[in-house]
């Protein structure tokens, strides 16, 4: 395991990414004809450490099993590394371990309480709680990624409740003048994102999350940009559901994770049904399992459960308030270096107040797609395009951005190195000012 | 440098100066495609004459105005500039064994051998078969004129 040293002068906040390095096999490759990789797109995916991959193997090759079924030695063992890798990731995220649902990916978490939410609409008033029809809203914001949008619209469409939306400000920050208005006694619940993955500002999530309470709505946070990047605690953001993904934090593809108040997934009806989610079962009817049980139905994803495991292990060693403080120093410098080159413009805040770890921008005169095409050329891999965000991108009057987003493994020269592309990108296309 | 390869001068030119950019009037029918990955966009208008001897419009009919708008990369850009160069003048079948051509080529992932008697400047495209993110760029244009050309026929009840 890495150890973490203070990383160039001391108080520059940066990590020994060195040493980091040396875990991530991927990032010492070399792409198109032999360009070093300079990965910038962990906001999409992140690299995963050996630690991960080693984890994920071994559970294969020494304990594999189908969990909570079966008596024999390696599906007692198997469940034993399933449920212990739950301990450890409610843990990572301060909650209790049977507050933890295992979903596909944070996009599944978020339907799994939509449709949860769906379910309820037909149900007897026991779940009144959850359920949502003509003449009762939903808000969420205008910044949110396609997951925790089209789930709610659908939620909408379904059961005749309206959908409203925080606006976003022009330098990218929810526009909270309206809040009262917005949440009011109609408001069944309130979907916002802690991060948002284009523009990085990071949302106030005490002053929407008090006034969703003296509404008695439900909050829902999509945490997929903040749980892999700074420390996230669940009681102290005070949220009732908080979903994140795997894959971005280290993690295998294939597991996510819906962060659940016990009490309310105690109450709440499934969204899938069917083997291990049940209490009895008969011919005609079903009864269901306690949480977290009833909202994982069919053999889970353990492998991939003690892999994201071993990540959130791997992210605590470092620390994730160094980690923080880590992207902070990064983005604060690209947004400095970025910022000086004539004809870019950035989309967002332009200081790293409440800022994270994602920076979009505009070259003029060059199209996104084209831009990561001569950035790829030269090895520096970026996303481009909505970033699955599209109504913002049209609230900001763009069509599509090039995104560049940090981890802990990246470095300033990975900055230098973006710089240096993007203005190659400007002579390539003869439009440096 | 791979990146010559892909924009090649004539693509380069044709995002500069498009050709025949902006829709007019008269037209058959309007086809507007959108790139979900990228959100890019462009409208497509075209207007068919009948083939001579005949009423209605069919296979034989000639493209006699190909219109658009539209926001994009230079590929997609470029690519539907270049249509208007090909496409104008010639027969419904003609321009539908055009763009099956261009199809192929871009689907050919840099292993094509384009036919340049068919394709003309559109043969600068084959390095963008390479990317295989970029040719829904390449294509998007002509998936909106197969579209808007298969409308108007339809219309004709053909």
């Amino acid at each position: 395991m890495t150890t973490v040293r203070e990383f160039g002068q001391a108080g520059s906040g940066l990590l020994d990414v060195a040493a980091i390095r040396e875990d991530f096999p991927i990032l010492s490759r070399t792409v198109r004809d032999g360009r070093p990789l300079v990965y910038l797109d962990s906001g999409a995916t992140s690299q995963k450490p050996r630690q991960v991959l080693d984890a994920e193997r071994e559970f294969y090759e020494r304990h594999n099993a189908a969990v909570h079924r079966g008596a024999h030695q390696l599906a007692e063992e198997a469940t034993d590394a399933y449920e212990s890798a739950r301990e450890t990731i409610a843990a990572f995220v301060g909650g209790d371990v049977g507050e933890v649902v295992f979903t596909k990916n944070a996009t599944e978490s978020i339907n799994l309480v939509a449709y949860a939410m769906g379910n309820a609409a037909t149900a007897d008033d026991a779940l009144r709680r959850f359920q949502v029809g003509p003449g009762d809203e939903i808000v969420v914001t205008e910044m949110e990624h396609h997951a925790n949008l089209v789930p709610w619209q659908e939620l909408c469409r379904r059961t005749g409740a309206t959908l409203r939306w925080f606006p976003v400000t022009d330098e990218g920050r929810l526009d909270l003048s309206g809040i009262d208005e917005l949440v009011n006694e109609r408001t069944k619940v309130v979907a916002f994102t802690h991060q948002s993955n284009v523009l990085g500002t990071v949302n106030p999530v005490g002053e929407i999350v008090a006034r969703a309470r003296r509404v008695g709505a439900l909050t829902v946070l999509d945490a997929c940009q903040s749980v892999p990047h700074m420390p996230v605690d669940v009681r102290e953001l005070g949220v009732d559901f908080l979903a994140f993904s795997g894959h971005k934090m280290l993690g295998p593809n294939g597991i996510g994770v819906l962060w659940g108040r016990r009490e309310l997934l105690e109450a709440m009806p499934p969204f899938i049904t069917g083997g291990s989610m049940i209490g009895v079962v008969h011919m005609e009817y079903s009864t269901w399992a306690d949480p977290p049980q009833r909202f994982e139905a069919g053999v889970p994803m353990t492998p991939q459960a003690v892999a994201l495991a071993a990540a959130c292990d791997y992210l605590s060693k470092v620390g994730m308030d160094r980690i923080a403080a880590h992207e902070h120093a990064l983005v604060g410098y690209a947004l400095e270096r970025l910022g000086a080159i004539e004809g870019v413009r950035i989309v967002g805040p332009a200081d790293t107040v409440d800022r994270g770890g994602a920076v979009s921008f505009e070259v003029e005169g060059i199209h996104p797609h084209d831009l990561g095409q001569v950035l790829d050329d030269r090895g520096v891999e970026v996303r481009v395009g909505h970033h699955c965000a599209w109504p913002l991108h049209r609230k900001l009057g763009i069509v599509a951005t090039t995104r560049a987003s940090f981890y802990l493994y990246n470095t300033p020269e990975d900055v230098d190195a973006l710089v240096d592309a993007v203005r190659a990108a400007q002579e390539f296309f003869g439009v440096r000012g | 440098m791979q990146l010559d390869a892909m924009y090649q001068e004539i693509i380069l030119d044709h995002y500069r100066n498009p050709h025949r950019k902006g829709l007019r009037d008269p037209y058959d029918a309007e086809a507007h495609h959108i790139n979900p990955t990228c959100g890019d966009e462009v409208t497509l208008r075209v207007a068919l004459t009948p083939a001579e001897g005949e009423a209605g419009l069919g296979p034989g009919a000639v493209v006699s105005d190909v219109s658009y708008e539209g926001m994009g990369c230079s590929i997609s850009q470029a690519s539907t500039s270049v249509l208007t160069d090909l496409l104008i003048g010639r027969t419904v079948a003609e321009g539908m064994e055009t763009l099956a051509a261009f199809t192929e080529l871009m689907q050919s992932r840099g292993r094509g051998e384009p036919d340049e008697d068919v394709l003309e400047d559109a043969v600068a495209f084959a390095g963008v078969s390479k990317y295989p993110a970029r040719v829904k760029c390449a294509l998007l244009g002509w998936m909106a004129w197969k579209d808007a050309v298969s409308q108007s026929l339809e219309k004709e009840g053909v």
